[in-house]
């Protein structure tokens, strides 16, 4: 088979891929997001036990591999625990990453929001407070729009390491981009030792990061009235 | 009856006491400067009455009501109605704690908006009551001398016209007393004097003012009445000219020598 003919059989299976990996990418950010903020409010109580708990998490979530995080989460349950929750089906397989990469992402973000909201003047607090403010208008008024535009660069740097982080699911088989890009080297669809699929998976990646990078850009302008 | 009168107030930040039983009463339409070299506890001071701090013990009292009694009140107490107790006085920052994303206006605004918010007719009236807040903002900033700076946001302004906002700010709220925390330290010496002309202003039609500053001069000329603070005691107090022209006390000489020269 020639490449011409190759081709529309390989973009077929990439495009089913790459859907699977934007779902991921989507979860992850759906959960995430507000896990992150629900983290960061958590670090910041004035309960130390609570802090010294989340600061443990984190660090733990951080400080360890994603895969290996993905593959605890994905086979515990079953080899060990002997209650395969997750299933043997690419719907399991799928839920499973969805966990590990939200709680992981989660504690990324954690940080993230916590050192925007402690990065806000203690002024613009006590601005607030002498003006008679309750402490929700002072951060819904206040301080959010602020803290958004802080965290925008390292969000966006999180964001994009995201989208290239879900090729990690092909360790627990998730089908993926690199999983569908992999199965032409062994055959699949009457294509077999075929590398340039993996290699194509590239140009996959390099348009989601400029879409995501031109995204970030007109949110950092429509926020850069204010300084 | 005095508008202000405060007792004994005594406030420590850990080891270190900062306000060591400081008592004084102002009347209403008067103006008080506290002068008195860094660290002596005048910041502290506004920030205790603008209840920012907790004072260890000590008496508030605005129109004979009594604000605060620190050490009759637990934590729970200080912090009840504590919004209601704070918008008897206004603060103007040294570093004018603008809200960088609204206008000069819209920061004006704000504080007004979410009060009326709260009031049971907000809903039926929540056009009139948001022009008649914007006119009262723009009545404010005209005020400043700010009328063709009112859209513009504080990145845009000098710190002389933020401050000017900040003072605005302060006053939608119609406080009874309005407490500047050395306005004019953190502004270039030559944007002080707009700053100053507009306190002067707002002296000339007898708004009740706590000022606190190193600008001797202004001072001595705006003031009704001076405190002069240092290590955490009122040393010395009275009539401006008294104060500046013969002080009574040795410390008082000392830190007013280093202005006359």
């Amino acid at each position: 088979m020639d490449f011409s003919q190759q081709f529309p059989i390989v973009f077929a299976s990439l495009n089913t891929g790459f859907l699977q990996t934007l779902r991921l990418f989507a979860i992850t950010l759906i959960g995430a997001i507000p896990l992150g903020l629900l983290l960061a409010v958590a670090e910041m109580s004035s309960f130390r036990p609570l802090r010294m708990l989340i600061k443990t998490i984190v660090w733990i979530i951080r400080g360890s591999p994603l895969m290996i995080q993905l593959l605890i989460i994905f086979y515990f349950p079953g080899l060990v625990l002997k209650n395969p929750i997750w299933g043997s089906g690419e719907t399991g397989r799928f839920a499973a990453a969805s966990v590990a990469f939200v709680i992981n992402y989660a504690c990324y973000f954690c940080e993230i929001f916590r050192g925007g909201i402690q990065g806000i003047p203690v002024g613009q607090e006590e601005a607030g407070l002498v003006l008679g403010m309750k402490p929700a208008q002072i951060f819904f008024r206040v301080k959010l729009l602020q803290v958004v535009k802080a965290i925008i660069p390292p969000m966006s740097n999180e964001i994009i390491t995201l989208i290239k982080d879900t090729s990690l699911a092909r360790i627990i088989a998730l089908q993926e981009i690199i999983w569908a890009g992999q199965s032409f080297l062994k055959g699949s669809g009457g294509i077999s030792g075929a590398i340039w699929p993996l290699f194509f998976t590239g140009i996959y990646y390099l348009a989601a990061t400029g879409i995501l990078t031109i995204v970030f850009a007109k949110l950092e302008k429509k926020l850069s009235y204010f300084r | 009856m005095p508008i202000l009168e405060v007792q004994n107030l005594r406030k420590s930040f850990g080891e270190t006491l900062v306000l060591d039983d400081i008592s004084f009463s102002m009347e209403k339409g008067t103006a008080l400067s506290i002068i008195g070299s860094s660290g002596g506890g005048k910041t502290t001071l506004l920030r205790c009455l603008n209840f920012l701090e907790k004072p260890d013990s000590g008496i508030i009292r605005v129109n004979g009501e009594t604000l605060l009694d620190a050490s009759a009140s637990g934590k729970a107490d200080f912090q009840r109605n504590i919004r209601l107790k704070r918008l008897h006085f206004g603060l103007v920052f040294q570093s004018f704690n603008l809200f960088p994303q609204y206008t000069a206006l819209e920061n004006v605004m704000l504080a007004e908006r979410m009060l009326a918010k709260e009031q049971p007719d907000w809903k039926e009236r929540k056009q009139a009551r948001i022009r008649e807040i914007r006119e009262h903002g723009e009545m404010l900033l005209k005020d400043m001398g700010l009328q063709d700076r009112m859209n513009n946001y504080p990145h845009q302004l000098s710190g002389g016209q933020c401050q000017r906002v900040a003072i605005a700010h302060a006053l939608a709220l119609n406080p009874d007393i309005l407490c500047f925390d050395e306005p004019t330290s953190a502004l270039d010496p030559e944007l002080t004097g707009e700053v100053l002309r507009v306190i002067r202003g707002l002296a000339d039609r007898n708004t009740t003012m706590i000022i606190v500053t190193h600008e001797m001069t202004f001072a001595r000329d705006v003031a009704d009445y001076v405190i002069f603070m240092d290590g955490g005691v009122i040393c010395e107090e009275g009539d401006p000219r008294e104060v500046f022209s013969n002080p009574q006390q040795e410390r008082t000489r000392q830190f007013l020598s280093h202005y006359s020269q």
